[in-house]
């Protein structure tokens, strides 16, 4: 038993990864074809302001230690084999190699997105469950009333609203940034970096909320209605206990992989909330890529948020293999006939 | 009309009606806020120096920015363009949606291989992240937001649109059809395309909230129209240089309507699904 679900584990990550592969192989084609394509020239987006001082011989050199003369063929085969080799180019803006950049900037949006991503899960789940535990009462048609209204939410407008109310009327946070200006790196203290990461994090919170919460709402009633529920409360139980002993553990799985799979939304929201706050993170590195045309950048940070949101689906699809007594012996069964 | 009737309007509507009123009306909001946006003149929103940065009147709902310009009518200006964006975007998506999930539940398991590939590639990439590239790609402006939207958003439907063709695929009618000798794209337009046309229409209602949102928010981060059109995302993103100042209405009212139209184009996608498809009303 325990041998066969190993193995189905391990067959289903090899079939994954191929997958992946065949993905980020497209991904990178696709991207690297729109990016050529794009109006906005790289040489200018280099050079800036300066750009009429650049003399036409000295533009063919750079086109040429560039390799911006070769077909696109062979830029994108020069280009993907560098990848390959771990080589993301240099980024035109922050003048370092883009994994560099990548890694920096990820370490602030990850501390950014997993306080967003555990705080929207627990509050979404607790209202999904107080929702569905009183549904059609008056507390039930708030709940789903906020979470609609917060689908159709701008979150960036979200962000805009927390930045007046909080950073300017009350002055409790600052206005933006990751870290307070004109204060240099090693004075910063983590309490100015929590300072500055609370409101960007409650933006992607508040959005994130209505997802897990409608979900979770519609599971449970699905589960109270199921005959097992009906004896239990037949036999008495009611309230909390009813719930703990009989709801808590089939709605839990379906809302932590919801949660799992709805990493690319969070990566969005990310971008959006990143920008308004100016909290130096991946997102933010996107905008500035593109609005700067900085290519490698740009291409890196496709790759890399593709791989991000593959890697939260792969992790929602092992925990129901793995946690779910349910789909585990339907595999074994399955393999058995 | 019937409203001066007290007997009628004693009577209680049933669902069915209602939801049909609810729609009505909403559409009729809707209509009202894209005309004045197209018909309001630009001197509407010219410069006037004399009343900048005021604060919401009676003179101007939404207050003036730092031109003197009427935000009221700014806003709406820019509501009508976002949902033309929005409306174009969408139905774009919604035509890509309909060809392939056709082909992936009608040409055979090749295509539908091939087309389950392409959803999860689109997927597999965050909206906005691909959103920036494919406006980068061609320069932002109007082109560039259409042209991404359309091509973003499709997947969802598309899997929605594949699953009910495979379902009336297997009905007796199509066997029957199959059986005397009609071909695979008769069968696909005279017995198919009139299945999905409803799931289409509400498909394109529902995604018309997310293309609106999507238009907004790029358009916020610069890659999207142009700063000299009056759309929403442009004023938002005008107003975070002064709201540090203390002028909330210039970001608060303008995303609050765009707010209520997204929800309204919502609220009647989801009431036209429970016309439609009373099956899956409750969901």
């Amino acid at each position: 038993m325990r041998w066969q679900l190993t193995w189905n584990i391990v067959t289903f990550l090899f079939w994954k990864a191929i997958k992946m592969a065949s993905l980020l192989v497209a991904i990178s084609f696709i991207s690297f074809l729109l990016v050529k394509n794009s109006p906005i020239d790289p040489i200018q987006a280099y050079v800036g302001a300066d750009m009429l001082n650049v003399s036409q011989e000295q533009r063919e050199k750079i086109e040429e230690y560039w390799g911006l003369n070769q077909p696109v063929m062979e830029q994108f085969m020069s280009w993907s084999s560098a990848v390959l080799s771990g080589d993301l180019g240099t980024s035109m803006i922050f003048r370092l190699p883009v994994s560099e950049v990548i890694g920096e900037r990820f370490l602030n949006s990850i501390a950014l997105m997993s306080v967003a991503w555990v705080l929207s899960g627990v509050i979404g789940f607790s209202i999904g469950i107080l929702a569905a535990m009183n549904t059609g009462t008056w507390i039930d048609r708030m709940i789903k009333w906020y979470c609609y209204t917060l689908a159709s939410t701008p979150t960036f407008w979200m962000g805009l609203l927390l930045l007046i109310v909080f950073a300017v009327w009350l002055n409790w946070f600052p206005v933006g940034m990751g870290v307070p200006a004109g204060v240099l790196a090693e004075d910063v203290t983590i309490m100015d970096r929590i300072k500055h990461l609370i409101l960007p994090a409650l933006t992607l919170s508040i959005i994130g909320v209505a997802n897990v919460a409608l979900h979770t709402r519609q599971k449970l009633i699905e589960v109270l209605s199921s005959d097992y529920v009906v004896f239990a409360r037949a036999r008495g139980e009611k309230g909390f206990t009813l719930f703990w002993r009989h709801g808590l553990r089939n709605i839990a799985l379906p809302a932590i992989t919801l949660q799992f799979a709805a990493f690319s939304e969070l990566f969005g929201g990310a971008v959006l909330a990143e920008q308004v706050f100016s909290y130096p993170g991946l997102g933010q590195a996107t905008v500035e890529a593109g609005l700067r045309g900085d290519i490698p950048l740009l291409l890196g940070l496709v790759l890399f948020s593709a791989i991000f949101v593959f890697v939260g689906n792969v992790i929602a699809d092992l925990i129901y293999r793995v946690v779910d007594p349910r789909t585990r012996e339907g595999k074994s069964y399955a393999v058995k006939q | 009309m019937q409203l001066s009737n007290k007997q009628l309007l004693k009577q209680p509507l049933n669902k069915r009606q209602r939801t049909l009123l609810v729609c009505i009306g909403l559409s009729i909001v809707v209509c009202v806020v894209v005309l004045t946006g197209i018909l309001l003149d630009e001197n509407r929103i010219a410069t006037n120096l004399e009343v900048r940065n005021s604060p919401p009147s009676l003179d101007h709902l939404f207050g003036t920015d730092w031109l003197g310009r009427d935000m009221f009518s700014r806003t709406l200006m820019g509501l009508s363009l976002s949902i033309g964006v929005g409306l174009t975007g969408a139905i774009g998506s919604a035509t890509i949606s309909v060809i392939l999930g056709l082909v992936a539940a009608t040409m055979g398991k090749v295509a539908d291989s091939i087309v389950t590939w392409l959803i999860d590639l689109f997927l597999s990439v965050p909206h906005l992240v691909s959103l920036i590239l494919i406006a980068f790609a061609f320069g932002g402006g109007f082109k560039g937001i259409v042209l991404g939207i359309a091509l973003t958003h499709w997947p969802s439907l598309a899997r929605v649109i594949r699953s009910e063709v495979m379902q009336v695929r297997s009905l007796d009618f199509v066997q029957v059809s199959k059986k005397m000798g009609k071909s695979r794209w008769w069968i696909t337009k005279e017995h198919m395309l009139p299945h999905i046309i409803p799931q289409m229409l509400v498909g394109v209602l529902l995604l018309f909230p997310h293309a609106i949102l999507h238009e907004a928010a790029v358009t916020f981060l610069g890659l999207g129209l142009s700063p000299q059109e009056p759309a929403i995302g442009i004023i938002l993103s005008e107003s975070m240089r002064y709201l540090s100042v203390g002028m909330w209405w210039l970001a608060f009212f303008p995303g609050i309507c765009l707010l209520f139209i997204v929800r309204m184009f919502d609220k009647i996608g989801d009431n036209l699904r429970m016309l439609i498809d009373p099956h899956h009303a409750h969901r």
